[in-house]
């Protein structure tokens, strides 16, 4: 078991160094901050000296060590923009980007597990067919047409919501919305054809035979195995706290850490950008990671699998 | 002759549209092991899981079936799922994907216990031990926690015959309960059944293809050929004289020690439901067909005490294709 939650934790590691590194190549290639920051007019010289006070001008490979280097003493570097720690100005934006994702998850898992539950429960009727439906919209509507109509009707037409910003709790409900909607649809999906599945299995038909009663026998026999795939998707929602919301934030110009990023981008303060993304690499990271354990907790079957696997 | 525990009459079931039982009449009596014999797709399964009404909706079931004299199709679902697991017992295939894994063996027999016989506490752990020992599976306290991933096919069909058990029953309904297993294994779950049915007093019915396996271990044996039931009768008169030319072939069909030669297998195949020959639908594969064959559908007669046939022609000399009877047989016939 030690051999297991040792190998996971190393191959999180692995993946973390990756997307870091991935991040930093991509970057570097992308063009080059010192003209963005100082503009295109600016002389040759103050260019040379932006690139050599932020040790741009040396060889990648010696500025990616260094940057590992740094990492492991703590620091991320600093903004280029506005000269302080890139992880201060992210850390101040994270309230307000979880302001949103958490209510957005709770809002996904309580319109979407019941509802593909019970549109399986119910396969064919014209509840399921609704819900089908609107989970295909759900996928195939991008979050900023949903968010633009949910605009249009709830602030400009019926005016009850304001359309952006963050004054009041009032601000917070279109992009939560917004949020909870689409991964709502997702999961009731998924749900779905999880629960049909278990549904048809064998087990279930035993269970019926014992003379439970079928709501025993939903509750008993078929949730605890259709969690088993379901709790994959949920744990990829959880994972997504952090950079779920860019689109939401730009679209309600809520300042989380969504809107940083996208700006951060678009100047190419390096600092900010990959600190971000090491931020999201570990918590998806981290999430994965408790999936994998939950799993274990939720199939017997993996617990010995595990331990064969390590 | 004992007034029967379960009666199906006039048993119709079909699948949209096809229909996959065609009016099965069938009697159980209190204690008795009756065989169902087919080739799959015959609808000995799907009489049984119709009368326990563990169908599908989309299956469309009519008929009669009687338990105590109540109609079990027409009965109220608080009270259908009484007799479910309480007066009835069922078993089925494959029983390491009729265990649910998520769930310890403890648990899977707990709930009957407590549904049926009220047991809670300590009274379950020692009754779903003392069924696991009478299921004679071995470390029955250790097993209680187990998984059924962590064991045999044949332990866990042992589990599946406990939790049958565990509400008991007057019939247990045990459908195809050795197919999915090892040969050796299969005699001690067939022996198991024997054991438990002379202990308990239950009645049996036994649904398999193999008609060796129902002749060992049944008194009575129906045959049943695409959703009807064309011969039946106690087993060891029909075993030694089967006088439908189904019937006849399955039998032909059973390998045996002395005779070496090729097996003789029935030509053609099952009709499918959605196309059912005219007249007999055995009459296709049928040696023996004539005109009157295609005619009518024959209805299932009695022929002589205890046996009934479903053939146009009942007169037929069916001479065995081979000389000697399955060893087995020669065992139950003596």
């Amino acid at each position: 078991m030690i051999r297991f939650i040792l190998t996971r934790l190393l191959r999180a590691f692995v993946t973390i160094v990756l997307v870091v590194t991935f991040a930093f190549v991509v970057l570097r290639l992308s063009g080059d901050p010192a003209t963005i920051i100082l503009g295109p007019e600016a002389p040759p010289e103050a260019i040379a000296a932006f690139r050599a006070s932020w040790g741009l001008d040396q060889p990648v490979m010696v500025q990616y060590v260094q940057y590992f280097a740094a990492i492991f003493q703590g620091d991320l570097g600093m903004s280029m923009r506005d000269g302080r720690p890139a992880f201060d100005l992210v850390m101040e934006r994270i309230p307000a980007t979880l302001a949103l994702t958490i209510p957005a998850l709770f809002l996904k898992l309580a319109l979407g597990v019941p509802a593909g539950v019970y549109a399986a429960l119910h396969q064919g009727t014209a509840f399921d067919r609704t819900v089908m439906v609107a989970a295909v919209m759900g996928f195939a509507v991008p979050s900023f047409v949903l968010a633009l109509g949910l605009v249009l009707v709830f602030a400009v037409n019926l005016g009850w919501l304001p359309s952006g910003g963050r004054d009041t709790v009032w601000h917070a409900i279109l992009p939560i919305i917004t949020l909870g909607l689409g991964g709502a649809a997702a999961l009731a999906r998924f749900t779905r054809s999880a629960m049909l599945e278990v549904l048809g299995q064998p087990y279930i038909r035993t269970a019926s035979s014992k003379g439970l009663a079928w709501a025993v026998v939903v509750r008993s026999h078929a949730l605890p195995n259709a969690a088993i795939p379901t709790v994959t998707l949920i744990g990829f929602l959880v994972g997504s706290l952090i950079a779920g919301a860019i689109v939401v934030e730009s679209v309600f110009s809520w300042p989380g850490v969504g809107r940083l990023m996208v700006v951060a981008v678009a100047n190419r303060d390096l600092a900010v950008v990959q600190c971000i993304l090491l931020l999201v690499a570990t918590t998806m990271v981290t999430s994965n990671l408790i999936v994998d354990f939950l799993y274990g907790a939720l199939d017997p079957r993996l617990r010995h699998g595990a331990r064969a696997a390590a | 002759m004992k007034a029967p525990l379960v009666r199906i009459k006039g048993l119709n079931v079909a699948f949209d549209g096809a229909p996959a039982v065609r009016g099965v009449d069938l009697a159980v009596h209190p204690g008795e092991a009756l065989g169902l014999v087919g080739e799959s797709g015959s609808g000995k399964s799907v009489t049984w899981l119709a009368a326990l009404r563990l169908l599908p909706g989309k299956a469309a079931v009519q008929g009669r079936v009687t338990l105590d004299g109540r109609d079990l199709l027409s009965l109220p679902t608080p009270e259908m799922e009484r007799i479910r697991g309480g007066r009835i017992g069922i078993i089925f295939q494959d029983p390491s994907s009729a265990l649910n894994p998520v769930l310890t063996i403890r648990r899977q027999i707990s709930e009957v216990l407590a549904l049926h016989r009220g047991l809670s506490g300590s009274a379950i752990r020692a009754e779903a031990k003392r069924l696991l020992d009478l299921v004679g599976m071995p470390d029955a306290e250790g097993r209680l926690n187990s998984y059924p991933h962590e064991m045999s096919g044949g332990q866990n069909q042992r589990v599946m015959i406990a939790m049958a058990l565990a509400g008991q029953p007057d019939l247990l309904v045990a459908d195809e309960p050795t197919t999915a297993l090892d040969v050796t294994i299969q005699a001690q779950i067939l022996d198991l059944l024997q054991l438990i049915r002379r202990e308990m007093g239950m009645a049996l019915v036994l649904i398999s293809h193999d008609l060796g396996v129902v002749a060992e271990n049944c008194d009575r044996v129906a045959v049943m050929y695409a959703g009807r039931i064309v011969e039946s009768g106690p087993a060891a008169a029909l075993f030694d004289a089967p006088r439908h030319p189904y019937a006849r072939g399955l039998i032909d069909a059973l390998p045996t020690l002395e005779d070496t030669r090729r097996l003789a297998a029935i030509p053609g195949v099952v009709p499918d439901p959605r196309d059912m020959p005219r007249g007999c639908a055995f009459g296709p594969r049928c040696a023996h067909a004539g005109p009157e064959c295609l005619l009518d559908s024959p209805p299932l007669r009695a022929v002589a005490p205890g046996r009934r046939l479903a053939c146009a022609r009942p007169d037929l000399d069916l001479t065995p294709a081979r000389p000697t009877p399955a060893p087995h047989l020669a065992e139950v016939t003596s």
